[in-house]
């Protein structure tokens, strides 16, 4: 056991861990941060996407130990100070970026990640972005939306609606 | 000005908020005091004798609690299935036991014979493996393909089943003579062979179970991935455990996508309330992503022979099919009735087909069991059908567009009575079809096929109208049928003193938003917010019954149900009104919220009923029970018809044989909407499963019985780039006419629609790059598509 230090959206914590803990267990189980989810066992569905010192980055496949000291941003910490949703959340809703919700952190992660590096992205853009994140119910539809939305695009014209 | 509360408006979802700041609280995301963990021990040969499993050589690892086999079970009852079909010489089906562990024999890859339990996930399955290497299991042949499974009498899935076969069903066998010279007779006869592809339902949410016992009380609760709470525990209590049922409360909190699923009662979740009471612990159990792939139920799987007899000028006059559906090896609770009730009688389509007659043999194989998948049996009567009638087309070289309206049912001909038994109350399918052509812009069809070919690809365009029956019912038909349950559904509505309303419903919401959807009803029948209105689903120690959710009947069974509710507490409230008011009840009329007295400007309002409800003082208590709750229970006479025409535009490339869709229209009708952008989502998110089992998913077992795609990796789940933007509408509308809010089910269309757009599609632009290709087996896979051009 190892006791590994995290700043998690903003406050320090600390957890005992294996040298095979991934970090995804520690957020879950250890720091009770029950928003990062897992989909898969092969880095697949992006479920559990996460920021780690600013990337964006599969919790599931990152060992607890080697990420000590990093900053991670978890879904939690993702709603603006006051609690309401931020731009990228509230367009989800708008859009109906949603329906299950499992896939939902892990897009959302993912969707900030791509519009810090891609302020004004294309459909495509999206939609490539998006490859390692997998969504059930929406056919992506409503997601690829509600991100372009984000970006303050029009968005029903792009959709041809 | 558009209305921006109430029925027919979209109004933004409410469980949003908990879902996008990771507040939701799916099973895994419970944890409990003193909690264990269970690790389900699986087989990895597809059919095998269990000799041995020393469960002794672990139970002193470190952290090990107990280790359970298939021998605890033995005394217990099975999973049963819930629909009993009868053979076509009326010999009733072979239903093999299923039980909580394998006993004596694994009959499939992944199926669990034992279960360890631990103090922690990891010594678990520590545990778990161990034991898997010491367990000694003698191999034995796989039987996987099914033709072969049912010619060979030595290989047994069941040692009591001789030929693997559990049913041999015809529908409607007394057709079957007409429709046998109705085709001889045809001047023309389309036969198409086709396999409905295989599929993993994939919900991205994993399974997972949480069983507690309280020795102090001899309670049980048992938190789980289900579509259908009431339906789990009925089954556990029922034939499982023989749990008294009032000590049993099933509890399914938010779960992350079901799509057919999680309807069913599996193993696991009796395991952990078997361990919880031997240990007095909570017991969890969490599907990882591969144990998912081998033991979540599997979906289609058909190899269907459909020949299409009509006129020379395409007037369809006969459909006979024949289908081999794998089952796989154990019966899956409606894995019986979805290959028979949801698909035969589907197989007359929007289409005034004179004579039709199905066969279905039903057969047992040792690969993961094989149940209702988003669509459920009617995505594969769908596909048939309209690759068959597209087959019919082209080798008539009519428009496939003409020879569907010519065989269309037309609005006059409603209610129609098909000649596989189902009774369409109403529709009309020539304004979906006009509709889809005119979003689709047909009329440029043409100069965008040119465009393509000067970009060196191929453009095809796929139709497909479909019709399908949801919100199954009545349960006293169904009982003749063959239901082992009823199909009703039920919903109370408790309103407090101070007016606001919970709603309780058997309805579970796994995506769908019922907890807006149905806000909207009850609020804007009532005419209060819609925030004063709470969706209270998946606990059954708080809602009265309810089957749940599948087969698209939540709105039209339990919003129902609801509204029935609402009727009787607006009854109610009149009489408290009349009271208050010092009239008579047969002159209050309740609008917007208020009992007012006709004619008069004498009124109270629904908030002044309610307290007065649960504050008596002026009431007429000699005559009317304090308190404003009431309940109701539904059993629709009718499935509802949902019905819709979908038109697919792709390139082929004829280099790679790869498969881009330009566009996807289409025009639905669900009767009447009572939260558009919801129904826009659920079409979205089916047709996207639609065009992934037209492209790219496929489910693979060898020869040995190996699933060869047990992961993301292997098994090609569609992507964001996998699709375009889908062209959605649903303002054609003729609301059903049996059930009182004039809807019908939306949340399979999209699923049961597509495929077969999307595969006359690619036909269609093989034809027309100068490919004499008749037809490909789904998934349209770069290589199958460039193979079939080769010729
Ligand atoms: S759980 Fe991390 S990618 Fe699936
Ligand atoms: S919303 Fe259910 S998986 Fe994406």
């Amino acid at each position: 056991m190892t006791t590994v230090k995290l700043s998690v959206n903003g406050k320090e914590m600390s957890a005992e861990v294996e040298g095979r803990t991934l970090l995804v267990d520690v957020l879950r189980e250890k720091l009770g941060l029950t928003g990062t989810h897992v989909g898969c066992d092969t880095s697949q569905c992006g479920a559990c996407t996460v920021h780690v010192d600013g990337k964006s980055m599969k919790s599931c496949s990152v060992l607890a130990i080697d990420v000590a000291g990093a900053e991670v941003t978890t879904i939690e910490g993702m709603a603006n100070p006051d609690g309401s949703l931020s731009v990228i959340q509230a367009a989800f809703k708008e859009h109906h970026g949603l329906q299950c919700g499992f896939c939902t952190p892990g897009m959302v992660m993912t969707a900030a990640a791509l519009l810090k590096e891609n302020p004004v992205p294309t459909e495509g853009e999206v939609r490539a972005y998006l490859e390692g994140n997998i969504c059930r119910c929406t056919g992506y539809h409503n997601i690829v939306k509600a991100i372009l939305a984000a970006s303050g695009q029009d968005v029903a014209a792009m959709a041809g609606e | 000005m558009p209305k921006d509360s109430g029925i027919g408006v979209a109004s933004k979802r409410r469980e949003d908020f908990r879902f996008l700041t990771g507040r939701g609280k799916y099973t895994d995301d419970v944890a409990l005091q003193g909690q264990l963990y269970a690790v389900m021990v699986r087989s990895e040969v597809a059919h095998g004798k269990i000799k041995k499993i020393d469960t002794e050589a672990i139970s002193e690892m470190p952290g090990v609690r107990a280790v359970f086999t298939g021998e605890d079970f033995s005394e217990v009852g099975g999973n049963p299935a819930g629909w009993l079909i009868n053979s076509r010489d009326g010999t009733p089906m072979r239903e093999p036991k299923r039980p909580v562990l394998a006993h004596g024999k694994v009959r499939h890859v992944g199926d669990a014979y034992a279960a360890v339990v631990a103090e922690t996930l990891q010594q678990a399955k520590d545990a778990a493996e161990k034991l898997a290497e010491s367990a000694v299991i003698e191999e034995l042949p796989a039987i996987v393909d099914m033709a072969g499974a049912i010619s060979d009498s030595e290989n047994r899935v069941h040692d009591e089943i001789d030929d693997n076969l559990c049913f041999d069903w015809g529908w409607i066998e007394d057709n079957r003579e007409v429709v046998d010279k109705a085709l001889t007779s045809s001047p023309h006869v389309t036969t198409l062979q086709l396999v409905n592809n295989r599929l993993v339902p994939n919900a991205v949410e994993p399974r997972s179970s949480i069983g507690e016992y309280d020795p102090g009380t001899g309670e049980y609760k048992l938190t789980t991935t289900s579509q259908n709470p009431h339906l789990t525990r009925l089954l556990i209590c029922a034939f499982v455990l023989g749990i008294p049922e009032h000590k049993l409360t099933v509890v399914a909190p938010d779960v992350g996508g079901g799509f057919g699923s999680k309807i069913y009662h599996y193993g696991e979740e009796a395991l952990v309330l078997a361990a919880a009471r031997k240990l007095g612990r909570p017991v969890r159990w969490t599907a990882d992503r591969s144990e998912s792939f081998l033991s979540d139920a599997h979906g289609r799987d058909h190899l269907t022979t459909i020949e299409v007899g009509s006129t020379m000028d395409g007037e369809i006059l006969a459909i006979r099919t024949s289908t081999l559906a794998n089952v796989g090896a154990y019966l899956s609770n409606f894995s019986t009735v979805t290959p028979t009730f949801l698909h035969g009688t589907l197989m007359a389509g929007p289409y005034k087909v004179p004579h039709v007659y199905v066969n279905l043999k039903a057969v047992f194989t040792n690969t993961a069991p094989v149940d209702a998948y988003r669509g459920a049996g009617r995505p594969e009567a769908t596909y048939s059908l309209e690759r068959a009638i597209d087959k019919l087309s082209r080798e008539l070289n009519l428009d496939p567009i003409e020879v569907r309206k010519k065989n269309l049912l037309t609005p006059d001909q409603f209610p129609y009575t098909s000649p596989v038994g189902l009774i369409y109350d109403i529709g009309n399918y020539q304004n979906t079809l006009d509709k889809a052509i005119e979003l689709a812009d047909l009329k440029n069809f043409e100069s965008r096929v040119k465009k393509s070919k000067s970009n060196g690809k191929l453009r095809g365009l796929g139709l497909s109208t479909w019709i399908e029956a949801c919100g199954i019912a009545p349960s006293n038909l169904v009982g003749q049928l063959g239901a082992r349950v009823g199909l009703y559904d039920a919903a109370t509505v408790r309103v407090s003193a101070t007016g606001t309303i919970q709603v309780m419903t058997g309805a579970h919401s796994h995506g769908q938003g019922h907890e807006t959807a149905f806000a909207q009803l009850v609020a804007s029948k009532l005419g209060v917010a819609e925030d004063a209105v709470e969706i209270v689903h998946g606990d059954t120690s708080k809602i009265p019954f309810g089957m749940g959710s599948y087969g698209s009947r939540s709105l039209a069974v339990c919003g129902s149900a609801m509204d029935r509710a609402v009727d009787k507490i607006i009854e109610k409230g009149k009489k408290i009104a009349a009271h208050m008011l010092e009239a008579d009840e047969i002159d209050i009329t309740f609008e917007n919220g208020n009992f007012t007295v006709n004619g008069t400007d004498k009124s109270k309002s629904f908030g002044e009923v309610a307290f007065s409800a649960y504050v008596p003082h002026n009431y007429p208590l000699e005559t009317l029970e304090p308190g404003l709750e009431e309940t109701a229970f539904y059993d629709p006479n009718n499935f509802t018809y949902p019905a819709g025409a979908y038109l697919c535009e792709v390139e082929v490339d004829p280099d790679t044989g790869k498969v881009t869709i330009c566009s996807f229209t289409c025009a639905d009708d669900f009767g009447n909407v009572i939260n558009p952008m919801i129904v826009d989502g659920q079409v979205h998110g089916g047709v996207a499963q639609g065009i992934g089992q037209a492209l790219t998913e496929q489910t693979v077992y060898n020869e040995e019985g190996q699933l060869l795609t047990a992961s993301y990796m292997d098994y090609t789940m569609p992507r964001a780039d996998d699709l375009p933007f889908l062209k959605v509408d649903h303002s054609c509308q003729t609301p059903c006419t049996h059930n009182p809010l004039g809807v019908k089910g939306c949340g399979e269309a999209g699923a049961i629609g597509s495929p077969p757009a999307v595969v006359n599609a690619v036909v269609d632009a093989l034809n027309r790059g100068g490919h004499a290709v008749t037809h490909i087996d789904m998934p349209l896979s770069p290589h199958r598509v460039w193979q079939a051009m080769q010729g």
